[in-house]
């Protein structure tokens, strides 16, 4: 009962955040504004940000600010994400250092020496500006932070349990974190890894799996706005390289064989088999890296498009209609946070596994 | 494009932050927390391992105990059963002994009542000789006196004779 009131009201305040981001999106400030882009306002949600945008109120911008780090062939340059005075489209130069700034589409790039303000080719490319190697701290940075101050408090006040009582029964916190490690351990990392090997890799897979799942779950909280960690490309593709990393250190001679000369077949074979398996090594990691990215972000993008339908058909009366289904894709939202961190989990344990495995033929 | 293009300032901030997440919780929440999950496996294996020696040595105790009762029974058994042969067996010897010594006295006083009897008879036949010798002597005497009281005598002791 009460978990069902939980939902309420926490789909209810999802949903207002959502239809506000999308109201922040329509710029209502003047009239005969460019028409409703359900496509713009999807990607800019979808995608980083260098200022965490709330919401909007009176037309204005409520947002936090977060600092911009760039590295320029004058070395570092910082400044705050205000100074931009919430400006996307280029407009705006921030002078820093004697170096000009402007961001356009969450882009930052720094004008020429002598160029005053920017301009674009007929592609939106800017002509007389150039990308500094940009080490911002942006919404997903933020809130990866804080996902891992959330982590932190969890895991290790689970560890303190253990640690006070002496009888290591799991209370409070612990009992409730405990059967989610022991899954992980029983579930994925003992029977893909095996018996003998599967402690080394506890705890990769385990910050791996919370790690995920964290992000996954902060992605549908409304007051992160839907930041879109786990559902950056950036994001899946570092944990994909880290299981890279970890697969191929931790592969034994056996895996070697099995990928330069298939045991146990023809010679021919053996040459024809060699390049499929070593494409096979790196496909492994991308289908990590798509999948978890595509996955979250299609059901941000799944839940904005249904939204934006109210501001297309420029009706209130479609909004139930809007709700409704939101409501449904975000209770399969909230399952698949788990999913897609379990299986990125299970399959970085399978590989593992695959590699470590003792030849038995 | 963007979306499917990977910003080097996420990728840069992911493995340190993920790095940084798998080093403070290795130390600090996986190694503690899979330390006491798999310590308490350990105890709760070995707390049952030790309780089903318990039973077992508890069914060994009252297979003991089973077998002790059942051996100090078959000694009891065997015991009253010894003891019921020895009471038997005394009781059966007494009565022999009792009737042969009741035998041989019957058989000695048999012989002493028979031999008794023999100089019973022996004593009688010489009192039977004796007084026959003295009635005779007496008879011999009389006749010696007087004959006609001898033929008397010898009539009357005939007639004595014939009513024997």
């Amino acid at each position: 009962m009460t978990l069902n009131t939980f939902k309420n009201v926490f789909f209810s305040a999802l949903f207002i955040a959502i239809s506000f981001a999308g109201y922040a999106s329509e710029n209502p400030d003047n009239e005969n504004d460019k028409a409703f882009n359900a496509k713009e306002m999807i990607m800019h949600h979808v995608k980083d940000a260098h200022e965490f945008h709330i919401v909007d109120w009176n037309n204005k911008p409520i947002t936090i600010a977060l600092p911009i780090i760039l590295w320029t062939d004058q070395g570092l340059t910082t400044f705050m994400s205000s100074e931009f005075h919430h400006d996307d489209s280029g407009s705006h130069v921030v002078e820093k250092d004697g170096q000009k700034f402007v961001k356009f589409h969450e882009k930052i790039y720094q004008l020429d020496a002598n160029a005053q303000k920017v301009t674009f080719d007929a592609e939106h490319h800017p002509t007389n500006a150039s990308q500094p190697t940009d080490f911002s701290i942006t919404k997903n940075v933020f809130m990866m932070w804080v996902s891992v101050i959330v982590l932190l408090i969890v895991f290790i006040s689970t560890a303190r349990v253990y640690k006070k009582s002496n009888n290591k029964v799991p209370t409070g916190i612990a009992g409730f974190m405990e059967p989610l490690i022991v899954y992980v351990r029983d579930e994925i990392a003992r029977p893909m890894i095996g018996e003998h090997k599967y402690k080394k890799y506890m705890p990769y897979l385990l910050t791996v799996f919370f790690f995920i799942w964290v992000n996954n779950i902060f992605g549908l909280i409304p007051f992160f706005n839907g930041a879109n960690v786990s559902g950056n490309i950036a994001f899946t593709l570092t944990l994909a390289v880290f299981t890279f990393i970890v697969t191929n250190l931790s592969g034994n001679k056996n895996y070697w064989k099995h990928i330069f000369w298939m045991p146990g077949v023809p010679v021919p074979m053996k040459i024809f088999l060699m390049p499929i398996e070593i494409v096979g090594m790196f496909v492994k990691p991308i289908s990590l890296m798509i999948r978890l990215f595509a996955n979250i972000t299609a059901g941000h993008i799944i839940i904005l498009a249904l939204m934006s339908l109210i501001f297309i058909f420029e009706t209130v009366f479609v909004a139930p209609v809007s709700v409704g289904f939101a409501l449904f894709i975000g209770l399969i939202e909230i399952v698949v946070t788990a999913i897609q961190a379990y299986i990125f989990t299970v399959l970085s344990a399978l590989y593992i596994g695959m590699a470590t495995e003792e030849a038995h033929h | 494009m963007d979306l499917i293009t990977p910003g080097l300032g996420l990728v840069f901030w992911t493995v340190i932050t993920f790095l940084f997440l798998l080093i403070i919780l290795k130390k600090f929440a996986w190694k503690p927390i899979l330390g006491a999950v798999s310590e308490r496996e350990d105890g709760i294996v070995k707390a049952l391992a030790s309780a089903e020696n318990a039973r077992k040595e508890m069914e060994n105790l009252h297979a003991d105990n089973e077998r002790i009762l059942k051996e100090a029974r078959a000694e009891r058994e065997l015991l009253l059963k010894d003891a019921r042969e020895i009471k038997i067996k005394m009781i059966d010897d007494a009565k022999g002994e009792a009737k042969s010594q009741a035998d041989k006295i019957i058989v000695q006083a048999q012989e002493a009542i028979e031999s008794e009897k023999k100089a019973a008879m022996a004593e009688l036949k010489k009192h039977v000789a004796d007084l026959s010798i003295e009635i005779a002597e007496k008879v011999v005497r009389a006749e010696l006196s007087n004959k006609d009281k001898q033929m008397q005598l010898v009539d009357s002791m005939l007639g004595e004779a014939k009513l024997n």
